[in-house]
């Protein structure tokens, strides 16, 4: 595994000395800049960096539209290409065959552990992560940590703590967002008296079902807590699963209170779901998930978000404040340079964030941003809310375990939750197995 | 002239023909042998590949319930779904055989074989979806069933606050308290949407009490800003209710709401009455049945395998049936056989060992399905459908990539197949002496 690298470095070194040179000798003012904070960066003229991401479509033209403000800045050109779902197996790949790219973007937090662990990771440089520390919530940097050492750039990020509704459908009702659980509950309640399922739920796809978990348990347990469940500190037999299941089960467990009931939501699939909440003629009032619902209301349904789809934050539960859970995708380096590092740099930066923003389709944690940055107000809103939860904001729980039990159809989270929707009574049950399955893909 | 001269062993070993075969022989070695030998290894250390375990992957293997669960189905799928298939092909095969358009109707069976099993798959999961709306089986059912009972007018209305209960011994709804004689009954209902109700529905009114009978009224009672159980402007009433007057569990009378949700029980005699709402009124819509669900999912995922495999089956029992002699069968029919003693006495026998061949071949590709299985059953119950071979993958690749326990799933594959390949090599044996 180790072999690739030192081959690499001997490769790079005439490289990064040569880069230095000419800084020397050519335009010593702006390298001493580079240092600095400041919005332009170093001049990097002549050199070329390679990123590889899940990103396609038009996620890749914003995003090239990003970098293309580092190249007139910089001078250096950079490239990018989309390995899409198979992220993983193509980084993989490359990293044994020595020639990595210089920047990954990478999905999950579970494989900047994996590749650090691997020594395929450049840890940031101290300006990176002061330019980190500027801009976004400290807990991002944790995010994007293994062990201490920070990796991770989180450019684009995900929120997963909302609820879209029907606005038509809340109007036709005299519903209004709710604030807590509480009223959440309520709410429901009320739509399905006057004959309207209140909520979608897209059991056939675990991970929805481990979204809805998460939230729950984010706030009633506290981020303190969140962590040691997803570190498998504290056992999922813990007084506080219980507390999250129970809570979770006010809702599950009133078949009323779901389109189909649970039996029904077991066989509806995510965009199903959403399809539901937004058809012509909607069959439910609400569906709970992260923002990329709003692509599927724009693809797959005639509703326009900010208008008839909108969205309100996952209720809050027992009197925590603001928490979110988030994903999103980080920037790591994989070659160690002072282009690399000034790469990370520039997408850490309000800059990098605000021109994305104003394309659309993105949420950025920078707190320097305001809802105004963005192109789509429903997206600034959501943005909003994360920066507004600042240190209290959570990466996707599942998305920290190993696969096996965090994201496998069929097994783990995702299974035990489906049979938790099926029969919401069994929280002893479910919380039993979910230990054990956990145990098991911990190895312990 | 001389004898001809021994050839050394090395050229034996290395002469022209070793040298042809080996080719073949790297290839074999390369592609076939070495993957499936190292699995054999593999499936003997744990998922990191580095600690030597034995056999605790295959303990493993026989315990893990979602295990089991991946075998007994591979189990169901080598019982029913080759027979099936054989068995329908050769009807087909058969009754296409003297049609006069046979070639089309044999096209037109075998189509499905030139649509990938992906796609095939997507299409079922359509054709199998719960929603009456998009599934077009489930579509058919309800279209069928409600010839034979239509929908009630209220599914899904509940009661609000306790006037009325769930009726557990009838079904339906009864008041929680009695009735005599002379008094009104006002009974609020919630869960129908305003604009779903019946159209001659008016807005609802409390009756005035009279001698002799007991008044009352149904409504829904969810207006805007309303007082939850009592009528408010804008609350129509609920008309076409079966009502029912109860005393001791017995039918006292029976009456039918108006449009302004007021009914009048009639021909009652002293003494307390309950009010009971039947069960018709608020019998669910049928919605057909969940196909992909836990129980129905393996035979529904069998009967889309059936409908793609049978034009491979009809195609080489047709084939088979062209080659069978035809003097055979005339002197059958001319010895006075029946056409059923034909197809049991002559046509079978003689086409017995291609039966055979289509069978094994089906049994083979059976016991390596994947795809159908991956595509149809929704990831709730993916589970409750897996086979040994999606198992295989999700325990190697999809979930953490335990290669150990992967490898060992792919050896009891393996053997499985065994016994049919040695049969098959018998059998090509026996033809060729």
């Amino acid at each position: 595994m180790s072999a690739p690298t030192p081959t690499h470095s001997r490769l790079l070194r005439p490289l990064g000395v040569g880069a230095a040179a000419l800084c020397l000798t050519l335009v010593a003012t702006a390298c001493g800049d580079g240092g600095s904070a400041s919005a332009d960066g170093a001049d990097l003229d002549g050199q070329a960096l390679e990123i590889v991401g899940p990103w396609a479509g038009d996620e890749q033209k914003a995003f090239e539209q990003v970098l293309a403000l580092f190249e007139e800045q910089t001078g250096a050109s950079v490239s990018y290409s989309g390995a899409g779902d198979d992220l993983q197996t193509v980084l993989q790949t490359r990293i044994q065959g020595g020639d990595e790219p210089d920047v990954a973007l990478i999905p999950q937090a579970g494989l900047i552990e994996h590749f650090a662990e691997e020594g395929a990771l450049v840890p940031l440089s101290d300006e990176v992560s002061q330019v980190l520390d500027d801009n976004m919530a400290g807990a991002w940097t944790e995010i994007g940590s293994v062990d201490g050492t920070a990796y991770g750039v989180y450019l684009k990020v995900a929120n997963k703590s909302l609820v879209w509704y029907n606005d038509d459908l809340f109007a036709e009702t005299g519903a209004a967002p709710p604030q807590t659980w509480e009223e959440f509950v309520g709410l429901s309640e009320d739509l399905a008296d006057v004959g309207i399922p209140p909520l979608s739920i897209a059991g056939a796809d675990g991970w929805v079902l481990t979204d809805w978990f998460e939230n729950v348990y984010l706030q009633t347990a506290g981020p303190e807590m969140y962590d040691q469940l997803a570190a498998h500190e504290i056992p999922w037999t813990d007084p506080s699963v219980e507390v999250a299941l129970e809570t979770l089960a006010e809702v599950w467990g009133q078949e009323q209170l779901m389109l189909g009931g649970g039996n029904g939501s077991l066989q509806t699939d995510f965009p199903t779901s959403v399809v539901n909440v937004y058809s012509d003629d909607p069959d439910a009032a609400m569906v709970v998930g992260a923002d990329f619902i709003g692509g599927v209301v724009t693809a797959s349904t005639n509703a326009a978000v900010g208008d008839t789809a909108q969205v309100f934050p996952f209720p809050h539960v027992g009197g925590e404040g603001e928490a979110v859970v988030v994903a999103g995708d980080a920037a790591v380096a994989m070659t160690d340079g002072e282009a690399t590092m000034e790469l990370l740099r520039f997408l850490a930066t309000e800059e990098a964030a605000r021109e994305w923003a104003a394309i659309g389709g993105f949420v950025s944690p920078n707190r320097n941003l305001t809802a105004d940055d963005y192109a789509d107000p429903v997206l600034g809103q959501v943005a909003e809310q994360i920066v507004l939860a600042g240190d209290s904001v959570r990466f996707d729980l599942s998305d920290l375990q190993p696969a096996a039990f965090g994201a496998t159809v069929g097994d783990g989270m995702w299974q035990t939750l489906q049979d938790f929707l099926a029969d919401p009574s069994d929280v002893e049950g479910t919380m039993e197995r979910l230990e054990d399955e956990a145990a098991r893909a911990h190895g312990e | 002239m001389t004898a001809p001269r021994e050839t050394p062993a090395w050229r034996r070993l290395f002469g022209p023909a070793t040298l042809f075969l080996l080719p073949a022989l790297l290839f074999l070695g390369v592609f076939l042998a070495y993957p499936a030998l190292y699995s054999v290894v593999r499936s003997l250390f744990d998922a990191s590949g580095s600690q030597f375990v034995g056999l605790g992957n295959y303990t493993r293997m026989f315990t893990d319930d979602r295990t089991l669960v991946a075998i007994r189905n591979t189990g169901i799928w080598v019982l029913v779904a080759p027979a099936l298939v054989t068995g329908l092909g050769l009807v087909f095969a058969v009754l296409t055989e003297r049609v006069r358009w046979a070639t089309a109707f044999r096209v037109l069976l075998f189509m499905p074989m030139a649509i990938s099993l992906f796609a095939s798959g997507i299409i079922f999961r359509l054709v199998y979806d719960e929603n009456p709306d998009r599934g077009v089986v489930n579509a058919a059912v309800v279209t069928v069933h409600d010839v034979f009972a239509s929908p009630s007018e209220y599914p899904g209305a509940r009661p609000r606050g306790d006037e009325l209960a769930e009726d557990t011994a009838l079904g339906g709804f009864t008041t929680t308290r009695a009735y005599t004689v002379g008094e009104t009954a006002a009974l609020p209902l919630v869960g129908i949407r305003p604009g779903e109700m019946p159209e001659q529905a008016a807005p609802a009114a409390v009756p005035d009490a009279a001698e002799g009978t007991i008044e009352g009224v149904v409504w829904l009672d969810i207006a805007l800003g309303g007082e939850a159980g009592t009528v408010d402007d804008g609350e129509n009433g609920m008309p076409r209710m079966t009502i029912e007057a109860l005393r001791d569990g017995q039918v006292a009378a029976t009456t039918t709401s108006g449009d302004d949700g007021r009914f009048t029980l009639t021909g009652l005699g002293a003494g307390e009455y309950e009010i009971h709402l039947t069960a018709d009124n608020f019998t669910e819509p049928f919605r057909g049945l969940t196909w992909l669900g836990p129980t129905l999912v393996t035979p529904v995922i069998i009967s889309s395998w059936v409908w793609i495999m049978t034009g491979f089956a009809i195609t080489f029992i047709a084939a088979g049936l062209a080659a069978i002699p035809r003097d055979a069968l005339e002197a059958a029919r001319v010895d006075g056989a029946t056409e059923w003693q034909v197809f049991r006495k002559i046509t079978i026998p003689l086409l017995g060992p291609l039966l055979l061949v289509v069978f094994v071949t089906l049994m083979i590709n059976v016991l390596k399905i994947f795809d159908l299985v991956f595509v149809i059953a929704p990831g709730s119950v993916q589970a409750d459908a897996s086979v040994v071979a999606l198992r295989m993958w999700q325990v190697s690749f999809g979930a953490g990539g335990n290669q150990g326990l992967g490898s060992a799933l792919v050896v009891l594959l393996l053997v499985l197949v065994l016994p049919i390949m040695y049969f098959n090599i018998r059998r090509f044996r026996r033809e060729r002496s």
